[in-house]
């Protein structure tokens, strides 16, 4: 009776402790969960104000400035045996005075000739070379404004604070003010930012040769590093013998994936130009760098993917008589294929963003020819951000921007494209 | 539907070897092609300092735009990596010219020699301010040479009197000089990797050291000592080095009034509505004060030229032709439209004169 009373009371106070217990444990649980959900919040709170403040500055580089002038392509300015080095500022000015008939005086004159920008007579030299039958005629066509004109425009430059401290003159206010109300000058499309290569004028600056720098960069690296780092995962995963060797391979990849990327451009300059002697600059050697730091990326994750493909599928295959061979090409890589494109994808993408190695060998540099093949001298969509953001022009800050957000959007559907092929073709067991 | 897959799995092994092989065939073309790429360069190669980049870049676009010749290639590689690269030796693959924020050292000068680059010619092209700038929210510093030394040096003169020097104690710019606001010293500016940083370190230091007469006389009795105290910069957060992008020290600058940033002069040209030049010894850092050597704290800055790369590579001449332009280089010049100092008429007849005759440089 009494045992038997005492393991009650024992029962009851060890429920009554496992409450009390329980209570602590599920505020325990709710904590943790709350802080892990915090962090999320803040991880996306501090996303959401990058890409904030990046669209915010970014959006206006994707509008320029233009005014309105009709250009009389004087025959008399023109001289059709030396197109090239005809005077076409000149005829730039022409039309300038007859837009603002007003301005008389030279210093004033000289005031209003800055309100257009040193690309609009580039842009009449172009057209003239393409089409001579212009001359002697007169064109009415939109020619951008210089960036002091565009950043007012966009209210960059404010209005309200003293002549002395201010970027423009009144006098020059008063003349925007005055094209703005005629429909003379306009806020369009920038085009020039997707077609033009880098410009010191932040008017005339484009993206377009640090998108096909990469792009040059990025075939490179890609025909190199995947072929390479497939043949590699599937010679140690399927054929190499397991021993010290081996071992010491497969540590050795592991270790390089977690070189700083700077190494790898010291190794290129070393090897490539030094050695080699490749050109400098070049997308062909950028490649290369970028290859020999993505290819333990991609073989890290081609071997994850030839792990995941189960042991019966080649088992049942040499069962039926195939060879080690055809067991391998026919039946585990195919499995084993959108686990090493994803990998692929996810290594290129971390090259496309990489400008440290491209720092050795000369990528960092100014080029405004668009380059047409892998060993014309390029830059990167990373370095001419990076060169952007340095350079004194205000009208460069809201470029650089943009430039983040195209290389951004870039990413991401890369990014997009790894999750895409990774749904369509990932086979669970 | 499973064997439907399975064909499609294998039909797409087969495509991507062929794919593969393709690959393979172009990267083994590439190789190949090596020899042909060392043929020839058909554009002028610049390397060299980031202060001179702004306005060799714009030269080399308009001249680019405006010649038969392809656009000059600029990296920016500071200018102590410049002249490593083009002191390399001579051949297409080294650089034609090097931009330098000071002027070449006897040891690169050396080095250039042994190298097998025996003749370059000097092109000075104009002048750069360094400026010690705030927020216009601040009021406008007006410092001497002495302020910024007794601010900024890791160690100074003696407060009391006596001829040593102990650790830097001012911590407020009032305690360096009474006629300084009562706030915290605290300045941003470059790396010791800079050119700027050099020419500061030379202009306004030493300049700064100089004024107490025993550490003057120091430099003739102790060369070494003289530098070590009078450039070297306090490292107990006075002194904040701020990397090589001067866009973010002027953004720092309008987020902190109280703080001073250095760089220079175009930085202050392109952003005059957000911050003010602080005035040195009298002198505010304008473009004439600049121009006529009132303000003190200025640098010229340099180009070398490889003579042997002079009718070789295609558009030297031209080149250096527009460079020495009066439309690039004049007082109403672009490159003065970016910030650039131009050098008084007489001497830039005198350079342009070097230039045309590729004078070899003789150190």
């Amino acid at each position: 009776m009494g045992k038997e009373g005492c393991k009650k009371i024992s029962q009851a106070s060890a429920m009554e402790q496992v409450e009390r217990n329980l209570a602590r444990r599920r505020r325990r649980e709710q904590r943790f969960r709350r802080l892990s959900f915090s962090a999320v919040v803040l991880s996306l709170g501090f996303l959401v104000l990058l890409f904030a403040s990046i669209i915010l500055n970014g959006w206006s580089a994707f509008l320029r400035t233009d005014i309105l002038l009709d250009v009389h392509f004087d025959s008399e300015v023109l001289d059709v045996n030396s197109l090239v080095n005809a005077n076409y500022g000149k005829l730039v000015k022409q039309a300038m005075r007859e837009r603002l008939p007003e301005v008389t005086s030279r210093q004033d004159k000289r005031e209003m000739y800055r309100l257009v920008s040193s690309g609009a007579s580039y842009k009449l030299q172009e057209m003239v070379v393409a089409d001579p039958t212009l001359i002697g005629t007169t064109v009415s066509m939109w020619l951008p404004a210089d960036d002091l004109t565009d950043m007012l425009l966009k209210g960059k430059i404010e209005r309200e604070t003293p002549e002395e401290e201010r970027a423009m003159s009144d006098k020059q206010i008063q003349w925007i003010n005055r094209l703005v109300a005629q429909g003379c000058m306009e806020l369009h499309f920038n085009t020039t930012f997707f077609q033009a290569g880098d410009s010191r004028e932040p008017e005339l600056a484009g993206i377009r040769g640090a998108v096909m720098g990469s792009l040059f960069t990025l075939l490179v690296t890609l025909l190199l590093s995947f072929p390479v780092a497939v043949a590699t995962a599937i010679y140690l995963e399927e054929f190499a013998p397991k021993n010290k060797w081996t071992d010491l391979v497969e540590v050795n990849i592991n270790n390089l994936a977690a070189v700083p990327s700077i190494v790898f451009g010291l190794l290129g300059l070393a090897v490539f130009l030094n050695f080699f002697g490749m050109p400098r600059s070049s997308p062909l050697v950028g490649g290369l760098v970028l290859s020999l730091m993505t290819l333990p990326t991609i073989i890290i994750a081609s071997r994850a993917s030839l792990q995941a493909v189960p042991p019966s599928i080649r088992e049942a295959a040499l069962g039926v008589g195939a060879s080690k061979m055809q067991t391998v090409f026919h039946h585990v890589i195919p499995l084993a294929m959108p686990g090493m494109m994803t990998g692929t994808i996810i290594g290129l993408s971390r090259a496309l963003g990489e400008t440290a190695p491209l720092l050795m060998i000369g990528m960092v540099a100014f080029i405004v020819d668009v380059p047409g093949s892998i060993t014309d001298p390029a830059t990167g969509l990373p370095v001419q951000i990076f060169l952007w953001a340095d350079s004194p022009e205000r009208a460069f800050v809201e470029r650089t921007s943009a430039a983040i957000l195209v290389l951004l959007t870039i990413l991401t559907s890369m990014n997009g494209l790894a999750v895409y092929l990774r749904m369509k073709f990932e086979r669970r067991w | 539907m499973q064997g439907e897959k399975w064909e499609n799995f294998t039909e797409e092994k087969g495509m991507q070897g062929e794919k593969m092989k393709k690959a393979l065939l172009m990267a083994a073309c590439m190789l190949l092609a090596s020899d042909v790429w060392a043929s020839g360069r058909d554009y002028v190669s610049l390397v060299g300092s980031s202060t001179v980049y702004p306005f060799a870049t714009t030269v080399a676009e308009r001249f680019g735009k405006t010649s038969s010749f392809k656009t000059p290639k600029i990296e920016s590689t500071g200018s102590g990596g410049g002249m490593k690269l083009f002191c390399a030796g001579t051949g297409i693959d080294t650089p034609d010219i090097t931009n330098c924020s000071r002027r070449i050292k006897k040891s690169e000068y050396e080095s250039c020699m042994s190298n097998g680059v025996k003749k370059m010619t000097e092109i000075k092209i104009g002048y750069d301010g360094i400026v010690i700038a705030s927020s216009k929210k601040a009021t406008r510093f007006s410092l001497t040479k002495k302020d910024i030394y007794l601010a900024l040096a890791r160690s100074v003169p003696d407060p009391k009197g006596s001829k040593t020097f102990v650790d830097n104690p001012y911590t407020t710019w009032k305690e360096v000089n009474p006629a300084l606001p009562d706030i915290k010293i605290e300045v941003m500016g470059p790396p010791p990797t800079s050119g700027t940083r050099d020419a500061f370190d030379e202009l306004a230091m030493q300049g700064g050291c100089k004024t107490f007469p025993w550490v003057k006389a120091l430099k003739k009795t102790d060369k070494e000592q003289f530098k070590a105290v009078c450039q070297a910069l306090r490292e107990d957060g006075a002194y904040i080095e701020a990397g090589e992008n001067d866009n973010l020290i002027i953004q720092k600058l309008g987020a902190n009034p109280d703080s001073l940033g250095i760089f220079g002069f175009s930085y202050l040209d392109q952003n005059f509505d957000k911050i003010q030049g602080s005035i040195v010894d009298g002198v505010a850092p304008d473009f004439d004060n600049i121009a006529d050597g009132s303000y003190s704290i200025s640098r010229p800055l340099y180009m070398y030229v490889k003579n042997a790369h002079v009718g070789v590579v295609p558009g030297m001449e031209e080149f250096l032709a527009e460079f020495t332009s009066d439309r690039a280089w004049g007082d109403e010049g672009y490159l003065a439209e970016k910030g650039l100092i131009p050098m008084p008429a007489e001497e830039r007849a005198q350079v342009g004169k070097t230039v045309k005759e590729l004078a070899p440089l003789q150190l």
